[in-house]
């Protein structure tokens, strides 16, 4: 009887604390998920794709040749939001030159970083060695498609298309 | 025997508990309960169910709080200078604290108004007034800042201020102290009052788009003091009702002479009938002075506008403008009921607290049951503007706010409570005290045609033990109350800035989605941006020199500055490079005596700096960047006046010849 009664104590007890670890989620809080929360998952997530990255381009068209126009306005981009940071040499400044990474990366790699920098940093494994060395996040510059397209044609011109 | 004695040792414990109590009823472990810190506990990383937006009292600024947790989320500056945010030291935020009479760097900040859209609050935009240099300010709720400060004409002091009709056509302000008015001669004996001072309330209108505001018109009349006010909402939209007292008009010793008639004044004000009058130009042109200040989100940049005229009604000269009620001695508050039939004045000095009939006060109006005049405005005979009275609520009747149930809630400041009563019969159903002396309470949209029912928040003048001890100086505080059940429960007590007075609560949803994260860069129009580091740049006009410069972490941009002279005027235009949530910049200089500046994205702002002596003066981000912020400084030289130091200016690049790069070969 006495056991019965230590034992039923001891499941009233779990209850309790089970009970109260479920009731963290108050009525007063509104319940939301922050993004970071969200974005963050293992590193060699096989649902990341190295080579297209992560974010809104899957695929990204480009021309045999430059174009102009758009390299021009992805020059006006550049000097804006990204020349702070970035030579278009390949000198680090705060992060890598811009040279040659066309040739490193896929067109739509480099779309989706520009884009949704937050993330990709979070999951790409090379973004990852790359804070290492950098120390300093990109920010997200809040590009627009068109902005990110035009400065990707901007980077091929740098990189020698003609 | 045993059992008796220990039955005779609980009784008397018993009773000592009791006795204990008795002795001190306010003993805070009387009154909360066990469930209290789970109803205001708001876990880590999770938000707040509400936005409480809480006057600063003689702090001047708006501060902006989170419930039920009662955590301060930001204070606004708004008044009042703030050297952290460079408000008012900045080029381009001096203009919002011009006056007529220059800048005034401080004011005191009462009472907060939410705009409204069919009387419920839309969360675009909140107003606040400034006491004692008469003016109103305007807060962008996307932006979190003061856009816009408005000088009020012909008023000494602005009290009954901003209350706001239910579609936001007009924020009040009435005049605390009465003067006589600004065309007038001022230089008169102060024992004139009677026959030369004059009280002017201020209708001031609210562009629907932008929230632009302006002096539509006033309206003049004898010289008493207006209190408090609230629009009529509902049936009663249209009405505008102020709260008044020293109507004896004295102009001495207030404290007995303006508390001598048993009955002062709420004073009904026909706002749409005014909109007429002046539509068909019935109003008097007067010459005056007063400035506009406003602020552009794409120049970032405020003007102030010196404004010269004003229209005005007087109260006498248009029958049908304005009446007057008989309410018991010295009226504070003025607050209109959801429905909009019932109006509350609070006699601050008076046993019970009378509710006016909007119904009644219109079939008083039609059958002209009026009981004399005062000042040639008709006065309406008390019983027939009277629903009912609340008997023996308390003492010292401020404030009433209300809930969704039909119920009022009025603080009591003599009794420190807060009592409950149900409006339709006039009944006290609960009360509670507060930790001390209450003024204000709050319940989001508790003034507006669609109160919640959850919470109330109370804003005491005095808190004494309630917090550890800081000196002779203590904290004021707020109280928070859960009023869901029939018996309103303490939950908490936080201290706020300043001395609280009025605050509006609002749903978190209703403004949290349409917070500006940044300004866009494309649309900065500041005369002196740099879009890029490329528009960086220093260059002289005289003794003024301009510095274009750019913030991105991690470094400023020049960031070797030489040319500068003794007697120049230097002018830091800083423009944050950044296009993303959470990354300002911060910019200060040594010797500067001003302030410092906090640059949020996209924003361009200027610290003026006149250095006094030649020397050497780094510069640097205040705001905590990146992993490099200890880095991102710079240096400014300073060389002697009329030395032919050139003006010289980079990143980068200029190097001692020692450590000149290898010149690079590769691409």
């Amino acid at each position: 009887m006495k056991k019965l009664l230590v034992l039923s104590l001891v499941a009233f007890l779990i209850a309790a604390f089970a009970s109260c670890g479920g009731s963290n989620n108050s009525e007063s809080t509104t319940d939301e998920t922050s993004e970071a929360e969200a974005s963050k998952t293992e590193i060699g997530n096989p649902s990341y794709d190295p080579h297209r990255g992560e974010g809104k381009f899957t695929s990204v068209e480009l021309g045999a040749t430059i174009d102009l126009a758009k390299a021009d306005l992805g020059d006006k981009v550049a000097k804006v939001k990204c020349t702070s940071c970035h030579k278009t040499t390949n000198e680090k400044l705060v992060g890598p030159g811009w040279s040659g990474v066309t040739q490193r990366r896929k067109p739509e790699w480099i779309m989706n970083f520009i884009t949704n920098t937050d993330v990709m940093i979070d999951k790409d494994p090379e973004m990852q060695a790359q804070l290492e060395l950098c120390l300093v996040r990109m920010p997200n510059q809040n590009l627009s498609d068109q902005d990110a397209r035009n400065l990707l044609e901007y980077m091929r011109k740098n990189d020698g298309v003609k | 025997m045993k059992i008796n004695s220990k039955y005779v040792q609980g009784v008397a414990a018993f009773a000592l508990l009791i006795s204990m109590n008795a002795c001190k009823p306010k003993d805070a472990g009387s009154v909360v309960s066990g469930d209290a810190a789970s109803k205001v506990y708001v876990a880590p990383g999770k938000y707040d169910e509400y936005y409480n937006f809480v006057s600063g009292g003689f702090s001047g600024q708006l501060s902006v709080y989170g419930l039920p947790s009662g955590r301060l989320l930001r204070v606004i500056p708004v008044f009042s200078v703030d050297p952290e945010k460079g408000w008012g030291y900045s080029e381009e935020t001096k203009p919002m604290l011009n006056t007529s009479h220059g800048i005034v760097p401080w004011d005191d900040l009462h009472h907060v108004s939410m705009s409204q859209t069919n009387g419920e609050i839309d969360g675009r935009w909140a107003f606040a007034n400034g006491n004692n240099t008469p003016r109103v300010a305007r807060i962008d709720l996307g932006t979190f800042r003061t856009s816009e400060i408005l000088e009020l004409p012909n008023s000494g002091g602005n009290h009954s201020s901003p209350f706001i009709t239910e579609n936001s056509e007009y924020i009040v302000a009435g005049t605390r102290f009465s003067i006589p008015p600004d065309d007038k001669n001022g230089d008169i004996p102060i024992n004139t009052y009677k026959d030369n001072f004059k009280g002017t309330i201020s209708f001031v209108s609210v562009d629907k788009e932008n929230g632009n505001m302006d002096v539509a018109f006033q309206i003049q009349g004898p010289g008493v003091n207006f209190d408090l006010s609230h629009a009529g909402k509902g049936k009663s939209n249209g009405w505008f009702f102020f709260s008044t007292y020293n109507t004896e008009q004295a102009s001495t010793l207030l404290e007995v002479n303006a508390s001598k008639r048993d009955k002062d004044f709420i004073m009904a004000v026909n706002w749409k009938l005014a909109e007429k009058l002046i539509k068909e130009g019935k109003g008097r042109k007067q010459k005056t002075k007063y400035a506009s200040n406003r602020f552009d989100d794409n120049t970032h940049t405020a003007t102030s506008t010196i404004k010269t005229e004003v229209t005005v009604l007087d109260m006498k000269d248009h029958p049908g403008l304005v009446y007057m009620i008989p309410c018991p001695k010295s009226p504070h508050g003025c607050d209109v009921d959801p429905t909009g039939e019932y109006i509350v004045g609070s006699g601050k000095l008076a046993a019970l607290i009378p509710v006016f009939s909007f119904d009644k006060i219109q079939k008083a109006i039609a059958e002209k049951a009026f009981d004399g005049v005062y000042d040639g405005i008709p006065v309406i005979k008390y019983e027939a503007a009277l629903y009912g009275e609340v008997k023996k609520p308390g003492l010292g009747p401020l404030h009433t706010e209300f809930d969704d149930k039909g119920n009022a809630y009025t603080s009591m400041f003599v009794s420190s409570e807060v009592v409950k009563w149900n409006v339709k019969e006039l009944k006290v159903l609960d009360r509670v005290p507060t930790y001390y002396s209450v003024g204000h309470l709050m319940i989001p949209g508790g003034d507006s045609k669609k109160p919640t029912g959850k919470y109330l928040v109370a804003y005491n003048k005095i808190t004494k033990d309630r917090y550890l001890p800081t000196g002779p100086e203590l904290s004021q505080s707020a109280q928070l109350y859960d009023i869901s059940g029939d018996k309103m429960q303490l939950l908490l007590d936080f201290p706020t800035i300043g001395e609280p007075h009025y605050a509006q609560g609002v749903a978190a949803s209703v403004i949290k989605d349409r917070s500006v994260k940044f300004f866009k860069i494309e649309e900065n129009t500041h005369p002196y941006v740099a879009k890029g580091e490329g528009e960086a740049k220093v260059f002289r006009q005289g003794n003024k020199v301009h510095i274009n410069l750019t913030l991105m972490r991690s470094h400023l941009t020049p960031d070797n500055i030489e040319g500068i002279k003794v007697g120049d005027e230097v002018y830091f235009h800083t423009t944050n490079l950044e296009q993303d949530w959470d990354v300002p910049h911060g910019f200060a200089i040594k010797g500067a005596l001003n302030s410092e500046l906090l640059v949020m994205p996209g924003e361009t702002t200027t610290l003026k700096w006149v250095p006094l002596k030649a020397g050497m003066y780094p510069m640097y981000c205040t705001d905590f960047c990146s992993a490099l912020h200890q880095e991102m400084s710079g240096y400014v030289r300073v060389s002697p006046a009329g030395s032919n130091v050139p003006i010289s200016f980079s990143t980068g690049t200029n190097l001692a010849k020692s450590d000149a790069p290898v010149p690079n070969t590769k691409k």
